[in-house]
């Protein structure tokens, strides 16, 4: 049976409809996805994302731990810092993506995906050397909280300066009465807080919030417009554009992969992919008379050349989005491609991405 | 939920007006409420046939993609082609401007297999536990 978080009650109290994600009961929307969609772009949105999993690295040993784990340099960060990274295998494969988060030099705390979590935690456990490896995904409900109006409306229930905790940090403080972990992170492509706080506190802490936003438009938001969100900000879903068959160079993740670090899991395959250069990768490109939808076949010339992995019809640019991979010397933008939806050659253009970026 | 007396409703969330000869067909409040915000439909074009319980068009929300069952057999005579311009139609007056296709019937004894308003309640009832 699918696990509940402990808004659950909350959901039901708004009248969410809800579907099992990863396996847990989630809630899809509240009232619209579009309507949803738009509140995180122009005001605010408040998710339950309870169901990530939180994985503690711990001790003298746990920073070599992590570097040997993930992709990116750990080695970078000070505490209060956060990075987004992978865990890979020896094959360049993914594993999952992650946040990884400095507490101190002897605590890292790994936010990893819900569907992964069990995966993840036996993964760690078995290269995490002499670290010590805490499965605190119990311990822990997260709120998301996004959108332009986001940290306004967290100001109202904090004495936490949040102007001084710049992008992909964190900091411990109190909101609305209760201890919580503050991340400036998120997975819509706007401003805004991940709230990391303890169980029994989540349902209280929910409603502060939905209070305390609501006159300035905040509105709960599903995992509906969730995925729409990241994938107009181009962001990687695993299952997606990310799996165990999928490199990070071939999603256009270069940028995490920091070779210079030294070893880690992955690098040999992931070195020879970078010097021999990636057969295929990610694209996104915008279809013209129908949507886009994980699985189809991208088509050049009656030839099949890749895959969607994601696709919908966009809130914000009213356009069908798609993500997909196709050879690497396919990808320019600009290039022509059709999309087959249900036998019909649909036309497409390579563009680049992100598909949305907000004003800075 | 609406749930009009002067239709038939089938299994598939589709409601049918019957006018004579000819059926006007539609998905029902009920459907477009389960399927969420409506972004996209592919219709047939006039002059195509439709069997009854085969697919005869698609309807996309945001998320997911759903085939459209044709309730009854016959030959298609008019298509809402304000649809795909305007798919919200399907969410906003789905027994109105929301209808979809009119079909000339080959076989009006298949009504007999449709589900009056009060069964259809009924049907969604069950299928809501």
């Amino acid at each position: 049976m699918a696990k509940r978080t402990p808004l659950y009650a909350a959901h039901r109290a708004l009248g969410a409809r809800l579907v099992e994600f990863g396996g847990w009961e989630m809630p899809v929307q509240y009232t619209s996805i579009i309507e949803e969609h738009h509140a995180v772009r122009r005001q605010a949105g408040l998710f339950d994302v309870s169901h990530m999993g939180e994985i503690e690295l711990r001790g003298p040993h746990a920073l070599a731990a992590c570097q040997q784990l993930t992709v990116n340099d750990v080695g970078r960060l000070r505490d209060g810092q956060a990075q987004y990274s992978l865990l890979c295998l020896p094959s360049g494969g993914v594993v999952d993506d992650i946040i990884v988060y400095r507490l101190a030099a002897d605590r890292l705390l790994l936010c990893v995906n819900a569907a992964n979590t069990d995966t993840d935690v036996a993964w760690v456990r078995e290269h995490a050397g002499g670290a010590e490896v805490v499965d605190r995904s119990a311990e822990f409900a997260q709120l998301a909280l996004q959108g332009p109006l986001a940290t306004a409306i967290l100001r109202r229930l904090t004495t936490v300066a949040l102007d001084d905790v710049a992008a992909f940090a964190c900091r411990e403080g109190e909101v609305a009465g209760c201890r919580t972990l503050l991340a400036r992170t998120g997975y819509t492509g706007e401003d805004g807080w991940e709230i990391y706080c303890a169980p029994a506190d989540a349902p209280g802490l929910w409603a502060a919030l939905l209070d305390a936003g609501t006159p300035s438009g905040l509105r709960p938001v599903g995992l509906g417009a969730r995925d729409t969100l990241r994938l107009e900000r181009a962001l990687p879903l695993y299952g997606h554009e990310l799996t165990e068959r999928t490199t990070p160079l071939e999603a256009g993740l270069g940028w995490v992969v920091r070779f210079a670090k030294g070893a880690f899991i992955g690098r040999e395959a992931l070195l020879r992919q970078r010097d021999a250069g990636v057969p295929r990768r990610l694209i996104g490109v915008v279809a013209r008379d129908g949507i886009p939808r994980q699985g189809y076949r991208i088509v050049q010339a009656g030839k099949p050349v890749g895959e969607v992995t994601s696709g919908t019809k966009s809130p914000t640019l009213g356009k069908a989005i798609g993500l997909g991979y196709v050879a690497a010397t396919l990808g320019a933008p600009g290039t022509a491609l059709n999309i087959e939806i249900r036998g019909r050659l649909v036309d497409a253009e390579v563009v680049p991405l992100p598909f949305y970026r907000r004003a800075s | 939920m609406e749930f009009p007396e002067d239709l038939k409703y089938t299994k598939e969330h589709e409601w049918v007006l019957i006018e004579g000869g000819t059926a006007t067909v539609g998905i029902t409040d009920y459907a477009q409420d389960q399927l969420g915000d409506i972004v996209f439909v592919e219709l047939p074009a006039v002059g195509d046939k439709v069997s009854k319980e085969d697919a005869f068009g698609v309807v996309e929300s945001v998320k997911a993609v759903s085939d459209i069952y044709a309730p009854l057999s016959g030959k298609v005579i008019e298509v809402n082609d304000d649809l795909p311009d305007d798919p919200e139609m399907l969410n906003e007056d789905p027994y109105g401007d929301g209808w979809i296709i009119r079909i000339e019937l080959t076989d009006p004894e298949e009504i007999e297999d449709l589900m009056t308003s009060a069964e259809y309640e009924q049907y969604v009832a069950e299928e809501k536990e």
